[in-house]
């Protein structure tokens, strides 16, 4: 499909692009066609109905799903190129759902996060950068609880603090924060909250790409949507364009249409 | 998945690793003067340090030195590496697994390395004695070891809920033990005796033969499973995510299935199937002192130790002149506690 914005910008450096993208999975088309090119210091929302393949391409953009055709790389340099420690300083990835069923305290799940950077850095740096990536993610009250005694939405905090821990440095160039629907479980106060702060993050030069299932949500906190369904990329660009009602009121099966919310911002509502 | 760790209490001791290690170490040494000093003949601590010292200073030996010297030394030795190798395994196999139910009498792993030890004992007639014949046992134990842990993987990868776990190594242990009975009904008179031991696990007849025939396998794997803590923490997010914090999983994975099924397999060729080892001293250090495997591993090693140190001393003098089996004790100890755990998961209303 021929993008309207052309996406397929040059290789600079912390650039992360796929190229002619497929990805097949027990023998069914999950990705097909995909080009997609993001850059550091953005907010990219995936967003698209259930089945869409949005947790897939996520995973490829990560490196943790091989494609079967096609190429992703960050700096212009292939994934499967990287070093897997060099690449876990450089992308961290919140799934969805993680289980950890073994009783860690919140400071030691956080912890986990530091692995790819263990023997580089003293101890009191990983400190630091545990109790920042806690308030960050505003899990620094629950510091010294049982993991396992914390709420669903509690822990979905403290593993994005530790996704946080793991790129917190950015010493090798912009890091990307690769997020599953890391709003999932949380209050409305801390999803707002959550993608504020990954905003201030993008600003910071981090490259942050979240799948979303809030419309609203994304067409208030993302710089660039990427609309995908049945496995392909649909429209990417601005919210405006990319949420486009019509589009998504036929991918979704539901009517829906724009409503203006004020000082020029605007809502999607089922119609 | 269960989550069995819900169970574990909010706070927890806060010491550091280095202060555990060392009282575990304290621990495992006065345990170990004290049972060479439990037997038929009563020997006085001092008189058993005082024999250790004259061996190792090569000065000639006095009074009683010999029974410590010949007899209970490398039997305490023997009982303080299958501990530690069994516990260690465990520990490891719990991580690996993301379960902390598993174990490696529980999932067939011990019963896969007393076939292959069997086999060789018995097929291999004259060319099992000796020492090369107990090499050539501990060999076969770590490939028994190596086939059944590798296989409990592969169906555990599929689904790996603690139903299908526990399930496998039923079936597992039904197998190995068939394979046993057939080869019970092929053994000699003289062959069967060592072989009724063997299922229950006995450190009955540990001389130093027997001690240096498996003594490398498990400090090799003993040495090597803690460097891996920290990719073991990362494993218990999943494999996924241990990938995406820079581990290659598979190469991982394969290393530590070798390490385990060598330290289970070099145990049970010198002592039998000597169950829940694996399973209840993890379990009581996690309790103590939380799932970092950094600690965990060296602890486990340290209590699996000091455990079948307990146990074989216990089994050697409680019905004496004649031994109690092990194994029997290990599973009298362990048998309720994991019975315990098991309602607790459930209770806990998660699925196991």
């Amino acid at each position: 499909m021929n993008l309207p914005l052309d996406w397929r910008a040059g290789s600079g450096s912390g650039v992360l692009a796929v190229r002619d993208l497929h990805l097949s999975r027990h023998g069914r088309d999950v990705l097909q066609d995909i080009h997609l090119t993001a850059h550091p210091g953005r907010v990219l929302a995936l967003i698209g109905p259930n089945g869409a393949g949005k947790s897939s391409l996520l995973g490829v953009l990560a490196g943790a799903l091989a494609p079967n055709r096609g190429e992703v790389s960050l700096d212009g340099r292939p994934l499967a190129l990287w070093p897997s420690p060099a690449l876990a300083r450089r992308r961290a990835m919140l799934s969805q759902n993680v289980q950890l069923d073994f009783a860690f305290r919140v400071e030691e799940v956080v912890m986990l996060g530091r692995t790819p950077n263990g023997r580089r850095h003293l101890q009191a740096q990983d400190a630091r950068v545990i109790e920042q990536a806690l308030q960050l993610a505003q899990a620094a009250h629950l510091r010294g609880r049982n993991y396992l005694q914390l709420s669903g939405g509690e822990q979905q905090r403290v593993q994005l603090a530790r996704v946080l821990a793991q790129v917190w440095e950015q010493d090798e160039g912009p890091a990307w924060l690769l997020l599953d629907e890391p709003e999932a479980g949380l209050d409305i106060a801390h999803q707002h909250d959550m993608l504020r702060q990954m905003r201030a993050l993008s600003r910071r030069g981090y490259g942050v790409i979240v799948v979303l299932h809030d419309l609203n949500l994304a067409a208030r906190y993302a710089d660039e949507v990427a609309l995908l369904a049945q496995g392909r990329l649909l429209r990417a660009g601005t919210p405006e364009y990319a949420l486009d009602p019509q589009a998504l009121s036929k991918i979704y099966a539901l009517g829906l249409e724009r409503i203006d919310a004020g000082q020029g911002r605007w809502m999607l509502l089922p119609s | 998945m269960n989550s069995v760790g819900a169970v574990l209490p909010a706070a927890r001791a806060r010491m550091g690793h280095g202060v555990v290690l060392a009282g575990l170490c304290a621990a495992l040494l006065i345990i170990a003067t004290l049972a060479m000093g439990c037997g038929a003949m009563p020997i006085r601590a001092e008189d058993v340090l005082g024999a250790l010292l004259r061996w190792i200073g090569a000065h000639p030996a006095q009074g009683d030195d010999a029974i410590v010297l010949s007899l209970r030394l490398p039997r305490v030795l023997m009982a303080a590496l299958a501990g530690a190798g069994l516990a260690c395994s465990g520990a490891v196999m719990q991580g690996m697994f993301r379960n902390p139910l598993v174990e490696p009498g529980l999932i067939g792993v011990s019963a896969g390395s007393a076939l292959g030890a069997i086999s060789v004992i018995v097929l291999g007639g004259a060319a099992s004695v000796g020492w090369l014949g107990s090499f050539g046992v501990t060999a076969a134990a770590f490939a028994g070891g190596l086939l059944t842990t590798a296989l409990v993987y592969m169906l555990g990868r599929r689904r790996a809920d603690i139903a299908t776990l526990l399930l496998a190594g039923v079936a597992i242990n039904a197998i190995a033990m068939a394979g046993i009975g057939v080869l019970t009904y092929m053994a000699s008179e003289r062959q069967l005796r060592d072989l009724s031991l063997w299922t229950l696990g006995s450190l009955g007849g540990t001389d130093w033969r027997r001690l240096l025939a498996a003594a490398p396998w498990i400090v090799l794997s003993l040495a090597w499973l803690p460097l891996h803590a920290r990719a073991l923490n990362a494993l218990l997010l999943g494999e996924r995510e241990a990938g995406l914090l820079g581990y290659r999983t598979r190469p991982l994975q394969r290393r530590l299935i070798a390490l385990t099924a060598l330290a289970t397999g070099a145990a049970v060729a010198s002592c039998g199937v000597i169950g829940f080892v694996g399973l209840l001293v993890p379990h009581a250090i996690r309790l103590a002192w939380g799932p970092d495997h950094r600690l965990l591993l060296p602890a486990s090693a340290l209590g699996g130790a000091i455990l079948l140190i307990g146990a074989d001393t216990v089994a050697r003098t409680m019905v004496a002149p004649a031994e109690l089996p092990i194994g029997i004790l290990t599973a009298l100890l362990g048998g309720p506690f994991f019975l315990w755990l098991l309602l607790r998961a459930r209770d806990g209303g998660v699925r196991a």
